[in-house]
């Protein structure tokens, strides 16, 4: 009886193999590790509608196949990163992995990725070291790099006539990476750093470090903080009357998403990011209007990078028209593809990371408006990468 | 530094100490008297955060507005809502070993963090000062002071008086106080002791409660906002002694002093320099400041 339910099995087995439609028709299965719960929730579900309303605007189909999600709320928690992704590579045996948001995460999964050779596309986590030593053929980004936004922040904060400047931001990885970008991009332009100020993550006391900006008496601030750090930075640097003082400047994050819970504290902030919400590009108008149709909800940079994700797995896929098996040519398909992204067009770096335009944004009502282009195709100098 | 910011600085750290008072006062209250180590203390303050974000729009629509309503009506909440959840969950904990109280104080958690999640979402919200408070004064030619953040200290100071008032000036304090000391003995003397500890939870869990409301507007209010405050709260009630309010208050002085100047002096330090100064402290008083009372 045994025996005779094996050679069944087999059989079956065999007969599903050569029933197997060829690969270029099999569905191509999509990786989704994003937050879905927890603070970053939000943007987890922006930029997977990003993705999908790409998706869906090709027919459901990219290359030439149907898509198959996988999805794993990764928790922004950086210790399950490595089961999280393994689920997906080893259970889900997914072709291509699209994640995440928290730096610390990423930096495991690309590990993971390097190790078993996965394509990964990074939908946001601005970590250096990605596209830094962390590069690799198969590793890419849609989103951006920290250096880029803060170094932009810099360049404006000099250009605008200010000489020194202090800077204030957690002690942490993104943070570190932030205020060197800045300084950097200040001291090109002339200015010069009179003080580095930071405090533990998460940290939201902030009233010592402005008295010290109060009596340091700089021209200008850089900040860099996130989600409720941001808004209780901003209510306190306006709180303690230094708005009008001491400029405040950021890397967009300081004013992205958390608009309504500052309120007028944040009104004229200037900020640089790659993204505005009301960019003069066609382009952007049809992305903006698509997204709101389908989800009744207006985009944002992360739900943007989630489209571009997506185009840029297109790129790929339609480069060895759908044929996943060819690696090679899809990574040079991808490498050299032109992203019609709602950004404005982007190309990538040798790393793999967009090269893209930084634009300087003011807070007008409850939007981040578009001013000018703060720095045209910036590229990440890609420090420590060896491709 | 000079003189006026060396002022302001010192300003900052006893409004920050008196906040963390409000909270840790709660936490000394539950941990001193009834011995259960209450993890989900923070949540209590992230629930009251998120009552002055989404009561006081209510309030305003259904009574005509005014801050200390909302206040009125969070606090009147929260004694309820520590009620009930003292006969539901705590009750039960008493005579249960410290792990046990730890692994249900922080089911707690996950709890309201989830349920908090479901009512109004992961969204960072900002709460505004009322109108009279939202002002500032000018401190020297340095900075501007905000208004509400020093009205925020006085609502501090006036609690820590009443406390101090009620535990050692009434009778319901002295019940309290001897409640502490021997449970079975008090239970004796025919005061009933499980009224007495629930009364005394409610009371806890509105200071937390009204912590987080009176926070709302200068922390904003954010998805585990609760868990940040929890962990220095405990390093409040561990310097300044289990139990001891008088401690507590003492402790959130000094922990404020030491963030605040820990962050301008000794930057790359000041994570550890609170924890550094609960390590001395326990080395030489390993009870806290304040052992009794």
């Amino acid at each position: 009886m045994k025996r005779r339910q094996t050679i069944a099995l087999t059989a079956a087995l065999c007969a599903g193999l050569f029933a197997m439609p060829v690969t270029a028709q099999q569905k191509l299965k999509v990786g989704l590790m994003l937050p879905y719960t927890g603070t970053f929730a939000a943007l987890g579900n922006a930029i997977e509608n990003g993705f999908k309303l790409y998706v869906q605007e090709q027919g459901g189909k990219i290359g030439g196949r149907e898509i198959e999600y996988f999805r794993v709320d990764d928790e922004s928690d950086p210790s399950k990163a490595t089961d999280n992704i393994g689920r997906l590579i080893n259970r889900d045996k997914v072709d291509v992995v699209v994640g995440t948001v928290h730096s610390g995460v990423v930096m495991a999964m690309a590990k993971v990725a390097r190790e078993s050779n996965t394509l990964l596309i990074v939908p946001n986590a601005g970590a250096n070291a990605l596209t830094g030593p962390m590069c690799a053929p198969n590793i890419f980004r849609s989103s951006f790099s920290n250096w880029q936004s803060a170094y932009a922040a810099g360049v404006v904060a000099a250009e605008r006539g200010h000489k020194t400047a202090a800077s204030i931001t957690w002690k942490y990885a993104a943070g570190d990476e932030m205020a060197a970008a800045f300084k950097e991009g200040f001291g090109k332009g002339g200015g010069r750093v009179v003080k580095e100020l930071n405090l533990p993550f998460p940290g939201v006391e902030f009233q010592a470090l402005l008295t010290e900006i109060a009596s340091l008496k700089p021209d200008a601030t850089f900040a860099f903080f996130a989600g409720g750090g941001a808004v209780k930075f901003v209510r306190d640097y306006a709180a303690a009357g230094l708005m009008k003082s001491v400029p405040l400047y950021g890397p967009g994050f300081l004013t992205d998403g958390t608009l309504e819970a500052q309120g007028a504290a944040a009104q004229g902030l200037l900020t640089t990011l790659h993204y505005a919400d009301d960019l003069p590009n066609a382009k952007d108008k049809s992305f903006r209007l698509a997204y709101a149709k389908s989800y009744k909800l207006q985009p944002d940079v992360y739900a943007t990078q989630g489209y571009d994700a997506a185009q840029l797995l297109a790129a790929g896929l339609n480069g060895v028209k759908g044929d996943f098996s060819k690696r090679a040519e899809m990574i040079k398909a991808m490498e050299t593809a032109k992203i019609d992204s709602p950004r404005g067009a982007f190309t990538l770096s040798k790393a793999h990371n967009p090269v893209h335009d930084i634009y300087l944004r003011k807070v007008e009502g409850g939007a981040n408006k578009y001013q000018k282009v703060a720095v045209k195709a910036l590229a990440d100098p890609a420090t420590g990468c060896k491709m | 530094m000079d003189l006026p910011t060396f002022l302001i600085q010192c300003l900052n750290a006893i409004q920050y100490g008196l906040l963390l008072f409000l909270v840790a006062s709660g936490l000394t209250l539950i941990f001193g008297i009834m011995g259960v180590i209450n993890l989900a203390h923070g949540s209590f303050y992230m629930i009251g955060a998120y009552m002055a974000y989404a009561l006081a729009p209510w309030v305003g629509a259904t009574f005509g507005g005014g801050f200390f309503a909302t206040l009125a009506l969070g606090v009147l909440l929260s004694i309820a809502f520590g009620y009930l959840l003292e006969w539901s969950f705590f009750s039960f904990l008493y005579e249960r070993e410290h792990l046990q109280q730890v692994l249900m104080t922080y089911g707690l958690i996950l709890v309201f963090e989830e349920l908090r999640s479901i009512a109004v979402g992961d969204d960072v919200h900002g709460v505004n000062a009322p109108g009279w408070l939202g002002g500032s004064v000018q401190l020297g030619s340095v900075m501007t002071y905000p208004t509400y953040r020093l009205f925020m200290s006085a609502v501090c100071i006036a609690v820590a008086l009443a406390l101090y008032f009620v535990l050692a000036r009434t009778r319901l304090g002295m019940m309290i106080r001897a409640g502490a000391t021997n449970r079975e003995m008090v239970q004796a003397m025919g005061i009933n002791i499980k009224f007495l500890y629930r009364v005394v939870f409610a009371a806890g869990v509105a200071l937390a409660v009204l912590a987080g409301m009176i926070a709302a507007p200068v922390s904003s209010v954010y998805p585990s906002m609760g868990s940040q405050v929890l962990i220095i709260s405990f390093v409040v009630v561990v310097i300044g002694g289990i139990g001891s309010v008088r401690g507590a208050l003492f402790a959130s002085l000094l922990v404020g002093l030491a963030d605040t100047f820990g962050k301008v002096f000794f930057q790359e330090a000041a994570g550890v320099l609170v924890y550094l100064l609960m390590a001395a402290i326990l080395v030489w008083k390993p009870e806290g400041l304040f052992k009794n009372g």
